[in-house]
């Protein structure tokens, strides 16, 4: 008996499949980086950037384009904390856990921020605006605690002036 | 009539407020038609002062901060284009006992200089090393390097000239030098500022080391939660490249160096130098076996020079002053300056390069002026999370890599975290354990077993189970790492718990 064709919203297609315009972004960057020595953390860079993310769909692209084996190119994507093979939110906030900053009170700074946005570590907010992810050092310490969302960096942090700084950027989104 | 005033384009500062700082001035000026010229430099390490606002006067740079965008319109009242009193102000800039207490030699322009003008670099001094090395055989490069005592500002301390020996006495056709930009020590930034504040000095030290042992390319391997620093990085390098200061034929020598940078992608061990190397080839950051040496065998299998920021950036003055110049500072074995980070709960936290025998005393009060929460000072940790804490009692300790190492910690690179007396000490051998399973890289199995089965033998610990057993079990495990580990991650982790277990032990015995 022949074998029915997997549905295009099976669970297997969403995961590796990748829509067309993705599929072109993906080989730009392919093309542009893949001839430097080393290419494959500037081209997931390069992914991620286009993106958002690292899609699982893209993976197979960038071995096939490298030639490399899909485990390869997933071992590394694997290994990076920044490299995210979801969407993260519009918004990516990276909190700082470090000894400097734990001695500036970032333990209850972290327990105030997740329960602002409502979400642990790695999630985003229910409205898409934002993701929380831990991180080691921003080399702000000297001006502890510190936070990042997207390239912005922030010293200082209380969580007084997170809800400051949370209500504007909710304003403006 | 036309003022120049700086305002740091600095991360740290930018944190603060600087942007909007620098915005404000030169629409304030506007408004009021003065003719000012912002320049944005580096940091000058106060950063308790940040944002930091310089204005040009013919007796040298005056000093206001901490300036916030509110704070403007009150300074150009009291003219402060000229130098006017102001409750912000600190007077000249070179005379705050801070800076004035300092030798600053590898910080020497950071702070100063426009970090995207090559002329400025170039009129403070700049490729003045360069200029020297290319006159020389790249043996006597090498030897000037050896001269200085330069050891390795990243962390391990080794001696950089015995490391450019080795590759320099490698043969192969292609070799490189690779920078450790992953600066992923809580309590350090020195790296940061130099990369934002005086990019051209770490281009002209790693073009030095490709003359020094016959490399072509660098690579700068920076960490991605650096954006500001990848900014300076790839202006300055463009900037050097369009001037002839790089590329195929440096300053009309004949001799090239071709230097990128490449983002790595948040995994700490990444700082290890073998694990960056497989980074930089595109692999999982896993530590390698040593032998053999990257010096011998290192990026893509070639002989490499892998320096960090610190230690390459001082390269430039030991090329320009002379080794001899550089070895006269510093005590014992640890020659030259150290830019140490003063971090965490200090009033005046900042960047502080001395010479080698400051003490951790004089760090701690003079400069860092006690805790910033005003309560007592209970531990400092220095060398990042795999430094050890450091009791009080060991505060007349001086900077020197020997002396930390008899009293069983490290200097690392140079990052000094303080904490007042509400820090929980067993709550931090427990993350120093849980920091290590999160960044193990799981090659070897004490770092990727020993630091998770660490954390769960610190809860049971703290949680009042078989107290006495659990405490002889932590410390075996921590034996098992410190020697069995592949590299210092697995191998040093145990410092940090093992300090507080023997400097505080109370806090393990408070009832759970």
């Amino acid at each position: 008996m022949k074998q029915a064709e997997p549905a295009a919203s099976g669970p297997l297609s969403t995961t590796r499949w990748l829509s067309p315009e993705n599929h072109a972004a993906v080989l730009a960057v392919t093309a542009r980086l893949k001839d430097q020595p080393g290419a494959l953390l500037p081209i997931l860079h390069g992914v991620q950037q286009a993106l958002g993310h690292v899609p699982e769909g893209a993976i197979g692209l960038i071995a096939r384009e490298l030639n490399l084996s899909r485990a390869e190119v997933h071992g590394v994507v694997s290994f990076y904390h920044f490299f995210r093979t979801r969407p993260g939110g519009r918004q990516v906030i990276h909190l700082c856990r470090a000894e400097s900053c734990q001695a500036m009170g970032a333990v209850a700074l972290e327990a105030h921020v997740k329960q602002r946005l409502g979400v642990d570590f790695h999630e985003t907010t229910a409205d898409g605006a934002f993701t929380l992810e831990p991180v080691y050092c921003l080399g702000n310490c000297a001006c502890s605690p510190a936070m990042l969302v997207d390239e912005t960096l922030h010293g200082r942090v209380t969580p007084a002036s997170f809800d400051a700084w949370l209500k504007t950027a909710r304003e403006a989104s | 009539m036309s003022f120049t005033v700086y305002v740091p384009r600095d991360a740290g500062a930018l944190s603060l407020g600087a942007e909007t700082t620098a915005e404000t001035i030169a629409s304030e000026a506007q408004r009021r038609e003065l003719e000012v010229q912002v320049v944005r430099n580096g940091s000058r390490g106060l950063y308790w002062l940040e944002p930091l606002v310089e204005v040009v006067t013919p007796a040298g740079r005056v000093a206001y901060g901490p300036v916030q965008a509110g704070d403007v319109a009150g300074l150009f009242d009291a003219d402060f284009l000229h130098g006017g009193a102001h409750a912000l102000g600190h007077g000249r800039t070179e005379q705050i006992p801070y800076l004035a207490k300092q030798e600053r030699l590898t910080f020497a322009r950071v702070g100063i200089v426009d970090p995207r003008s090559l002329a400025d670099y170039r009129a403070h001094g700049g490729y003045r090393g360069l200029h020297n090395a290319l006159q020389l055989a790249p043996a006597e490069i090498v030897k000037a390097v050896t001269d200085s005592g330069l050891r390795g500002r990243g962390g391990a301390a080794f001696p950089t000239g015995i490391k450019w020996k080795t590759c320099m006495d490698a043969s192969a056709a292609q070799k490189y030098i690779v920078c450790n930009a992953d600066e992923g020590d809580s309590g350090t930034y020195a790296d940061r500022m130099i990369m934002e504040g005086d990019p051209f000095v770490l281009i002209e030290g790693m073009t030095i080391a490709g003359l020094a042992v016959g490399a072509t390319q660098g690579y700068i391997y920076l960490r991605c939660e650096y954006p500001h620093a990848r900014d300076a990085l790839n202006a300055a390098i463009a900037t050097a490249a369009s001037a002839g200061h790089l590329g195929a034929d440096i300053l009309g020598s004949g001799r090239a160096f071709q230097l990128e940078v490449r983002m790595a992608a948040g995994a700490y061990i990444c700082g290890e130098e073998t694990s960056l190397l497989e980074s930089l080839e595109g692999k999982r950051g896993q530590v390698r076996f040593k032998p053999p040496l990257p010096a011998i065998e290192g990026l893509f299998g070639q002989p490499t020079v892998i320096n960090n920021v610190v230690t390459l950036a001082s390269v430039p003055i030991i090329l320009d002053q002379g080794g001899a110049h550089y070895r006269d500072f510093g005590m014992g074995r640890s020659r030259g300056t150290l830019p140490i980070q003063l971090a965490g709960n200090l009033r005046r936290a900042g960047l502080v390069e001395k010479a080698f025998g400051v003490t951790l005393r004089e760090l701690i009060e003079d400069f860092g002026g006690g805790t910033f929460s005003g309560r007592p000072l209970k531990t400092v940790q220095i060398g990042g999370p795999l430094g050890a804490y450091i009791p009080l009692s060991r505060l007349d300790t001086p900077i020197d890599y020997e002396a930390f190492a008899a009293i069983g910690g490290m200097l690392g690179h140079g990052g000094i975290v303080a904490f007042d007396d509400s820090v929980d000490m067993a709550a931090q051998a427990r993350y120093a354990m849980e920091f290590c399973a999160i960044e193990s890289c799981g090659k070897c199995t004490p770092c990727r077993i020993g630091s998770t089965r660490g954390v769960e033998v610190i809860d049971r610990l703290l949680a009042g189970a078989e107290r006495t057993q659990n405490e002889v079990l932590l410390r075996d495990l921590c034996q098992t790492m410190l020697h069995g580990s592949l590299c210092a991650l697995g191998g040093m982790a145990p410092f940090p718990v093992l300090s507080a277990l023997d400097h505080y032990p109370e806090d393990f015995s408070r009832p759970a």
